[in-house]
């Protein structure tokens, strides 16, 4: 009202409490608070009557009770007397084994693809572009399904196995020979790791040499050496204290060597398959992020093509690789979860599928396997916010 | 003295750097190592392409309505003619798949207009996909009001179900999304941390822990009078899941917006919902879509996973068609359908969204 503007009445000192946006936030977050609540105290309370119905007991004692059930694959000892906490053990153990291996083959995968993708050769150029743009379009279920029940088990039977140097195929699975330590390969392990702590040393003697004399001493061959000769001298001296345990046709199946099921390895192909695509264009853009005035200073500077690379290019476009490349493990962890399609038993399959069939202990079970996964997120994004904190660039 | 006043004709270039010689040379035998490595890689593409392409198109057998008409040793894509039907439509009555039909057409028309860049009023038409559309759906789908006859859930099956589940997805997670997205920003610690944890414990467990979760804790959740359907089970699974994602991107969007913006609502006087509503949002939405069209594409892989908590999606009826007594052991040419199809959406989606980054790309960034 302009009357108000000409007396130059100041507005009322203190504003109504819904005016108020600090006030107004406080009532706002505590019903929320209370809202959330709410929902809470209901779904639990739904949830104790609903499994007091049905005369499930809550609570972790399940644990403890023997599981009852074989498992194809354990790293731990088991049968079906341990309990389910062992079942859960082992299944935890299967998937990271698969994870561990996964991350491996996916990581050697997705470089060599995303290097291949920058190459000036055309033909391997076209290639890696198809693998990238098939294999990044296709459900990973489907992928795993495929390489186990169109690949794998129409492999031929045991006795008609396929033979690949020592190795044999079958639709049982790969059986590898496998090495047999005697008495003397403690010497080899010990002349291992002298020759790691030897390398440990030439690099940080390299790093102050270089330094305090600009000069370079060629560690990358003489750490080689070290690793491979000095091992590969007491083996011999030791009088090679090792054996191959090979795998031999017995009856129907093989004994002896080391076994990979078939649900390992299409597990394993379709995870490390599917999750390369995604770290080779990772890896692509990471290289292309790295500036062409960084190539051309090397060149002025006199440096050749392969320190060029070494020196400049590969550890600036690892400041760019390796967060999204983190979350690429992250999520082919999770994905090894699609385990239970094909009954590799990893813990999702194991522990949330047969064990929560047989005890009924849903919430108990779904919630240790929600929070296993979680723990490894965290840890992982710790561990990445470390790496950052280390690497971020120095702004002023 | 002579003087040459007139020009001599160009040289041509060196045959060695021009025509298929010269791009050879460049191209595929630089250096010795490129050339030993193209016949290397040559050699292996035409020793499993040529067998490939015969064994697809070339020896393959196409028409017929059983088995026997798979004669001629390569890919029996009868298989799939035959049942094509179910592949796409599940276990849909077959007098009503005309309802289906519609909904495919006016799927089609929707993307069309979205896509094409002349397409007048776009905003309307993009309120129109995200709520009347699957208001729209859901009664053609289900039936039961209309005259139209009801078809349960357990009924849906195949393709259609696949975008039932992708387009729901999308749909319901969009405005959660943008909410979580908010909320993660906002100033006040008690919604702030509660979307904080609620986004990050989603992104930390596999969908399928999540869908195992909605189908077995949800029905101890609500008193048991309420019977979830299995599809409703899932679907709210998914849609938890993707919001969480989706908030990831919506909140790289808000951050992509200059604080000049924030400042200036501030400045306005606008409050906090006309601020976000009228300033922020409508700009960060825009530069999400590549974002936004890259989680469709991941979730548009991921609806396979119901097939996990036995909903047939496309990828479950083509694996239970697989055990069919009568069509035993294609199941290379059941995969290689299913894969072909789930590769056309994923990768026209993901060209799509290259190009629309490329468009929006207007800064003066290195690329």
């Amino acid at each position: 009202m302009p009357s108000d503007v000409n007396k130059g009445v100041a507005p009322s000192s203190k504003p109504k409490f819904w005016n108020d946006p600090d006030k107004r936030a406080m009532l706002f977050q505590v019903l929320m608070v209370l809202t959330v609540l709410g929902f809470f105290a209901y779904i639990i309370s739904n949830a104790l009557y609903n499994l007091e119905k049905r005369g499930i007991t809550t609570g972790f004692a399940f644990l403890d009770q023997s599981a009852g059930f074989e498992i194809l694959l354990a790293l731990l000892p088991y049968d079906a007397t341990y309990s389910f906490g062992r079942t859960f053990l082992v299944g935890l153990l299967n998937t990271l084994l698969v994870s561990f291996l996964g991350v491996i083959l996916a990581t050697v995968i997705g470089f060599v693809m995303g290097i291949a993708r920058l190459s000036q050769n055309w033909l391997v150029n076209k290639v890696a572009t198809a693998y990238i743009e098939i294999f990044r379009n296709i459900p990973l279920l489907l992928q795993i399904l495929f390489w186990y029940v169109a690949v794998l088990q129409p492999l031929p039977l045991p006795r008609a196995s396929i033979e690949i140097g020592g190795a044999f195929l079958n639709n049982r699975g790969l059986y590898l020979p496998w090495p047999v330590f005697e008495s003397g390969f403690s010497l080899v392990m010990i002349a291992l790791a002298i020759a790691i702590c030897a390398v440990v040393w030439l690099l940080r003697w390299n790093h102050k040499r270089q330094d305090a004399t600009g000069e370079r001493f060629p560690v990358l061959w003489t750490s080689l050496a070290l690793l491979i000769g000095l091992p590969l001298l007491v083996y011999v001296l030791a009088g090679s204290p090792m054996s191959w345990d090979e795998p031999v046709l017995k009856g129907f199946n093989f004994k002896g060597g080391a076994t990979i099921i078939p649900e390992l390895m299409a597990l394993l192909i379709a995870l490390s398959v599917y999750t390369g695509t995604f770290i080779a264009e990772i890896v692509r853009s990471g290289i292309l992020a790295v500036s062409h005035g960084q190539t051309e200073a090397a060149g002025a500077l006199g440096l050749n093509k392969s320190k060029t690379l070494r020196l400049i290019v590969v550890p600036q476009s690892m400041r760019v690789i390796i967060p999204p490349l983190t979350s690429q493990y992250l999520n082919l962890i999770k994905n090894s979860s699609l385990a239970t399609a094909i009954g590799y038993p990893d813990l999702v399959s194991v522990f949330m599928g047969t064990t929560l069939n047989q005890t009924g202990q849903a919430i108990e079970i779904i919630f240790m396997t929600m929070a296993v996964y979680l723990t490894i997120n965290l840890i992982v994004s710790m561990l990445m916010n470390l790496y950052n904190k280390r690497m971020s660039l120095v702004e002023r | 003295m002579i003087v040459n006043d007139t020009k001599l004709p160009d040289l041509p270039p060196p045959s060695s750097t021009s025509g298929i010689i010269g791009w050879l040379r460049i191209n595929l035998f630089s250096t010795p190592f490129y050339s030993v490595l193209t016949l290397v890689v040559g050699y292996l593409l035409w020793s499993t392409l040529i067998p490939a392409f015969q064994w697809i198109f070339i020896d393959s057998d196409w028409v017929g309505d059983s088995r026997d008409a798979c004669t001629s040793g390569g890919a029996c894509w009868v298989f799939i003619s035959v049942r094509m039907d179910q592949f796409i439509y599940g276990f849909y009555p077959e007098t009503e798949y005309w309802r289906i039909n519609i909904l495919f057409v006016m799927l089609a028309l929707l993307i069309g207009a979205l896509i094409y860049e002349g397409t007048p009023k776009k905003g309307w038409i993009a309120a129109f996909a995200l709520t009347a559309f699957p208001v729209i759906s859901f009664f053609l789908l289900y039936g039961g009001s209309f005259g139209l006859e009801v078809v349960e859930t357990h009924k849906w099956g195949g393709l259609s179900l696949t975008l039932v589940l992708a387009l729901v997805g999308i749909v319901a997670s969009l405005p959660i999304g943008i909410f979580l997205a908010l909320g993660r920003r906002s100033n006040m610690t008690a919604v702030r941390s509660f979307c904080t944890v609620f986004i990050e414990m989603w992104r930390g467990v596999p969908l399928i822990t999540i869908l195992f979760m909605a189908s077995v804790m949800l029905p101890l959740f609500v008193p048991e009078e309420i019977d979830f359907d299995k599809l409703l089970r899932a679907l709210i699974g998914i849609t938890l899941f993707q919001s969480a994602y989706m908030a990831e991107v919506i909140r790289g969007g808000l951050q992509a917006i200059p604080k000049g913006q924030y400042e200036a609502a501030d400045a306005l006087g606008l409050s906090y919902w006309k601020k976000m509503g009228l300033i922020v949002l409508p700009q960060a939405l825009k530069i999400m879509i590549p974002g936004i069209v890259n989680t469709f594409i991941a979730l548009f892989k991921d609806t396979s996973l119901v097939l996990i908590i036995g909903l047939f999606d496309l990828l479950a009826i083509v694996q239970a068609a697989l055990s069919d007594p009568k069509w035993l052991g294609y199941s290379i040419e059941g995969y290689a359908f299913v894969a072909f199809v789930f590769w056309v959406f994923c990768f026209s989606m993901s060209r799509y969204s290259q190009y629309l980054e490329r468009k929006l790309h207007t800064g003066h960034g290195a690329r």
